[in-house]
């Protein structure tokens, strides 16, 4: 990895230097291992600063929704992406959040982000694979996946598992945790609304905490499915919850479902395909129904 | 002062949860929270921090105010009464204990001002302070004059080898110490506590923040306009994602909103924890006065570090807990702004 800093710090160094690039949109070490911050580097010497290891933990595509809208004499932002930023970035393409020709995306190798109890991620242990999308170019190559892989879909088939009773009560046992802080909803690169509903005064279901023990239960049902056939599984929402709540087993439900329903589909890996929630053809599945004369009959 | 073994320490507890509901730091869906002692809860008394602090306990998330009933044209407004019931909390870290004298400054100062449920809940709870033995890599409450070996509180406590040691320091200490001495035992000297002191102050002084102290300087109410000037800003605030993580996890932010909760047969007016982190803090009919993240940034730590001190005869609003430098998403944390603006750079 200090192969592929050095590496980043060159190129990085290359594009600030010929003008190619405003800034660089990267991590700067801290104090401790685990404590890099995003930043958007603007001069060759600052470099020096730059980290990239097996801490290093943010995500940097959200921020280009900022970056690639600032005028900066129409230059481009550079912005390394690890492999499955490069889903959320594709995410943000779609969607128009983001002008493709205002950035360069330069993926960078990863071989698993740690915890500050130096534990391999949950994201992690459940890789989605290394290989990089919608990339101008590529440092250090495709990472290996050396640890013994997680079945992404284990947590949710576990709750599925479960007794409706069951289920209710495990979720609402986990929310009874939330404080509300929004952290979830904020690193979040799909939850890129302008003003989200929660925030608006004017939506009439704004609210900063719970006016009863239920309402943030709400907030993260109506959040995931807003999220549903959009969310990159990423799992920085439930890497930066202060309060450990497993969040991305309510995604990845969507996500196996969308999976079983329309088949196989990752969001923001490719640019072009319509996404199976917000496209329609007649042959689209009605989940939930069975095909009968009048009113249907609910199925399981 | 008094003793009793760990391995009975259950029978402390059964005692002061006599007097009130007694809060421990108990684990759970693997985190550590002050929540009441029932037996067999997983008491966590090794783990600096609890993911949550103490704060919650006398000014909690979200409490009802007063209630408003409508019949017919009349409207009838109740009032929330004032907390009165006696509780304890065992566990609560030196930081954690100055955090409640920042909030004794904010509520409780300004005898035209008192906040009643605050001091309701301040004089009818006693607090059993922990002193801590061994720092985590985020602590720092060094740098604001707290002693994590000597905790202030009601009753001071130390765990050495396996042994409890126990010390009144107020009178409602005092009180608290008759309750439980029936299962405790006298000791006579402190060697063993005051090594255990020393340790402790060693591994805070080697810990990673210990010169943090020197960038400290350049803060407090000295010269307003440059801090909140500087150029700085800009880039530290950039990273921030704007949730409310770090003022949630605080023992000292203090801020709430007041909102009407319709429930469809009368209005219920709450307050709960706002974060000048939101895009919607202190919203008003001309907007929010703060309109960029930059501005919100700037304010939190302006407000802990500048603003408070000036108000509160130099006393800095953060203890030093270190509870949002391991929860920030992005880890930019009041540590880094310090030295930042301090002139000293990241390790």
């Amino acid at each position: 990895m200090q192969n592929v800093r050095e590496l980043m710090i060159k190129k990085a160094g290359e594009m600030l230097s010929s003008g190619e690039v405003y800034g660089v949109l990267a991590w700067e070490r801290g104090d401790f291992a685990c404590d890099q911050t995003p930043a958007l580097f603007t001069s060759p010497e600052s470099l020096s600063r730059l980290a990239y290891d097996e801490f290093t933990a943010p995500m940097l595509s959200k921020y280009l929704i900022n970056e690639a809208k600032k005028p900066n004499e129409g230059k481009k932002v550079m912005v390394f992406l690890k492999p499955c930023d490069t889903y959320n970035f594709g995410h943000l393409l779609s969607e128009h959040k983001v002008e493709r020709d205002r950035v360069y995306a330069v993926g960078v190798a990863c071989s698993g982000i740690f915890s500050r109890e130096k534990t391999l991620l949950e994201k992690c242990l459940a890789c989605k694979g290394m290989e990089f999308h919608h990339c101008d170019e590529v440092i250090g190559g495709e990472g290996k996946i050396t640890w013994d892989k997680l079945d992404r879909f284990a947590g949710v088939e576990m709750i599925e598992s479960m007794t409706p009773s069951e289920r209710f009560e495990f979720w609402r046992g986990e929310l009874s945790r939330c404080i509300r802080c929004n952290a979830c909803r904020n690193v979040c690169p799909v939850c890129s609304c302008v003003k989200c509903v929660f925030d608006n005064p004017g939506s009439g279901v704004m609210s900063k905490s719970n006016a009863d023990e239920f309402e943030e239960n709400m907030f993260h049902i109506i959040r995931a499915f807003h999220v549903a056939g959009r969310c990159t599984d990423c799992g920085e929402c439930s890497r930066v919850c202060p309060r450990n709540i497993p969040l991305h087993l309510l995604n990845r439900k969507f996500i196996k479902d969308v999976n079983a329903l329309f088949g196989p589909y990752q969001a923001g890996a490719s640019l072009d395909d319509a996404s199976p929630l917000t496209s329609y053809s007649v042959n689209d599945p009605e989940p939930g129904y069975k095909d009968k004369a009048k009113g249907g009959e609910r199925v399981a | 002062m008094l003793k009793i073994l760990m391995s009975d320490i259950g029978r402390l507890f059964e005692r002061l949860s006599s007097v009130g509901t007694l809060y421990l730091p108990i684990e759970g869906g693997g985190q550590t929270a002050f929540a009441p002692w029932r037996a067999g809860a997983d008491v966590q008394l090794d783990r600096v921090n609890t993911d949550l602090s103490v704060k919650g306990l006398f000014f909690p998330q979200t409490e009802d105010i007063a209630f408003f009933k409508r019949e017919g044209k009349k409207i009838s407004v109740l009032p929330s009464s004032d907390p009165d019931e006696p509780f304890a909390v065992f566990g609560v870290r030196a930081c954690d204990v100055r955090g409640l004298e920042v909030l004794d400054k904010v509520f409780l100062d300004d005898p035209a001002h008192m906040d009643t449920f605050y001091k309701g809940r301040r004089e009818n709870g006693a607090l059993i302070a922990l002193a801590c033995s061994s720092p985590a890599e985020t602590c720092f409450c060094g740098a604001f004059g707290v002693d994590l070996a000597e905790p202030s509180g009601d009753v001071a406590a130390w765990i050495v080898d396996n042994t409890l040691y126990w010390e009144a320091k107020t009178q409602r200490g005092e009180r608290l110490t008759e309750a439980v001495r029936p299962v405790m035992a006298e000791q006579s000297g402190t060697s063993a506590v005051d090594a255990s002191k020393k340790a402790a102050r060693d591994a805070l002084a080697a810990a990673p923040l210990a010169s943090l102290k020197d960038s400290l300087s350049a803060w407090g109410a000295n010269d307003m306009l440059t801090l909140f000037s500087s150029p700085l800003w800009a880039n530290l605030s950039m990273s921030c994602v704007g949730c409310g993580t770090c003022t949630y996890v605080c023992p000292t932010c203090q801020c709430y909103d007041v909102q009407d909760f319709d429930t469809g047969h009368g209005v219920t007016r709450f307050r709960c924890w706002d974060s000048c982190m939101y895009s919607d803090f202190t919203l008003m009919a001309s907007g929010n006065p703060r309109k960029t993240q930059l501005e919100r940034f700037r304010q939190r730590f302006m407000h802990k570090l500048v603003y408070f001190p000036e108000k509160y005869g130099g006393m800095f609003s953060c203890t030093g807990c270190g509870r949002c430098l391991s929860k920030c998403p992005v880890s930019m944390n009041i540590a880094k702004v310090i030295k930042a603006v301090g002139g000293v750079e990241n390790g």
